[in-house]
């Protein structure tokens, strides 16, 4: 039975673990868990996650949440010598691929996907802009993750552990793309920040990237599919929490 | 040059540290980063982490943040027992697992907690709002309903047999919301007996030592200058109110 992947590719953890999959040439099943109409709620899918989260992926009988984790299983698994620079196997080189995959959850990604959720989803289910104070302030902490991420993660190195690509640059990248995808554009006035953009492209291949990153450049048909599917009403108390 | 670890106890992260590296009597020396009086903002310690947080390790000329990463570093280097970071692939995956889920899990909405019931009133001089409150708690029950249901389920720890280090990471932020006075284990039998196991395979003075600073919380912050601390405000109420 070949791997399942059970993924979204509005989810940028669904996008690194889909990237790295295709890229090393790991073959399997995609299977879609559609966020935006709820499928994660559903009861087949809490058969496979109790978490109702994506990325999942089930090997043979072993299920694995988790995409930082669900990375390194497949690059244990599968990776070669060639493929090392990924997750390597050097000590110190491997600890900057765990510093960078531990300092990113609580920076990068929860900026990043806030400023993704006040742009593109919050105005939809309240029905008006996130008020400006909120904004800035969140603008503000996303800012502050791209300083550090050029500054410390990169320093003038071509990719985060150095001259090669690893499990950091890709999870980096991903999280970089969502508010991307709400039309912000990160990139201009950074040129670190794009020059390391472009040499991740490189390394991925342009026609791998556009495919995974296809979904979130379009997130302007969301407001619809939300609306035809009664997500307005269900994420109406999750937003409000977030307000909290 | 000894490995040097910057750490402050109050923080979940330099106790999981400390906690590993004096259980695999890895030799260490202690620096201490006074957070709550904002040593983390100093220069020289600048020079070890530029994002201004502990733990960090200076290893000869070789620095690093992360508490994780910390942990699996020093596990390679000093080869310590298998059980911490197990080998096995899918062991190690639910290591890993653990690992990535509790940042914005048990992490976040523990670290609230104890902001919101202690600090927060401290430095602000207002309790914080009731319904802000219920909100963090519900999260807190959520994260720690997930630690016992899906993370320990039936085991004695969470990779298995043998306590890891997601047993290390968990046990230390578990304990950040019961240093505020908040008694977690309450009506959890699950969590409580995990927590015994855990606490005698650290061995209970070691487990003691490192949590005293915590437990003794609510005491030490009634009697802080919170003029001291208005340091804090910006990011309270960016964070929280």
């Amino acid at each position: 039975m070949p791997l399942e992947l059970y993924l979204d590719l509005h989810s940028q953890p669904c996008r690194s673990v889909f990237i790295f999959a295709k890229k090393t040439n790991i073959p399997f099943d995609f299977k879609f868990v559609d966020l935006a109409t709820g499928q994660q709620y559903g009861e087949d899918f809490g058969k496979i996650s109790v978490v109702r989260k994506v990325p999942v992926m089930r090997d043979g009988d072993f299920i694995l949440t988790e995409s930082v984790a669900i990375l390194k299983y497949l690059a244990e698994k599968f990776g070669t010598s060639d493929s090392d620079h990924w997750y390597p196997a050097d000590l110190q080189n491997r600890a900057r691929v765990n510093e960078y995959l531990s300092w990113q959850h609580a920076a990068m990604r929860a900026h990043g996907s806030k400023v993704f959720w006040f742009r593109a989803i919050v105005p939809i289910i309240t029905g008006s802009d996130v008020p400006k104070e909120k904004m800035d302030s969140a603008m503000e902490d996303l800012t502050l993750s791209l300083k550090v991420f050029e500054e410390k993660f990169l320093d003038d190195r071509p990719f985060i552990i150095g001259e090669k690509i690893s499990l950091a640059d890709l999870v980096a990248i991903v999280e970089i793309m969502q508010p991307v995808g709400t039309g912000l554009d990160l990139f201009e006035n950074r040129p670190t920040l794009g020059a390391w953009r472009d040499r991740v492209k490189m390394e991925l291949g342009e026609a791998l990237f556009d495919e995974a990153h296809k979904t979130i450049m379009d997130v302007a048909s969301l407001p619809q599919t939300f609306e035809n599917n009664g997500m307005l009403e269900f994420l109406k108390p999750k937003i409000q929490k977030m307000f909290n | 040059m000894a490995l040097e670890m910057y750490l402050d106890l109050f923080s979940q992260p330099c106790r999981s540290v400390y906690i590993f590296a004096k259980k695999n009597n890895i030799s260490f020396d202690f620096m201490k980063v006074s957070l709550l009086e904002g040593e983390q903002y100093g220069e020289e310690f600048g020079k070890i982490n530029m994002i201004r947080k502990a733990p960090a390790i200076r290893d000869g000329d070789f620095c690093l943040a992360e508490s994780i990463a910390i942990m699996k570093y020093l596990a390679e280097k000093y080869q310590t027992s298998d059980h911490w970071y197990p080998a096995d692939l899918q062991k190690r995956a639910r290591v890993n697992e653990y690992l990535s889920w509790q940042h914005m899990g048990i992490r976040m909405h523990g670290s609230k907690m104890f902001w919101l019931r202690l600090l927060i009133p401290k430095i602000m001089g207002v309790e914080v709002p009731k319904d802000k409150m219920d909100g963090a708690l519900e999260d807190l029950e959520g994260s720690l309903k997930l630690i016992e249901e899906k993370f320990i389920g039936d085991k004695p720890f969470i990779a298995g047999e043998q306590i890891s280090l997601a047993d290390l990471v968990a046990i230390v932020e578990i304990m950040q919301p019961v240093g505020s006075g908040l008694d977690v284990f309450e009506g959890r039998l699950k969590l409580s007996a995990w927590r015994d196991r855990v606490q005698a395979e650290i061995g209970k003075e070691l487990f003691d030592e490192a949590h005293q600073g915590i437990l003794a919380s609510q005491e030490m912050v009634k009697n802080m200058d919170s003029s001291k601390m208005q340091i804090f405000k910006p990011k309270i109420l960016r964070l929280f109110l």
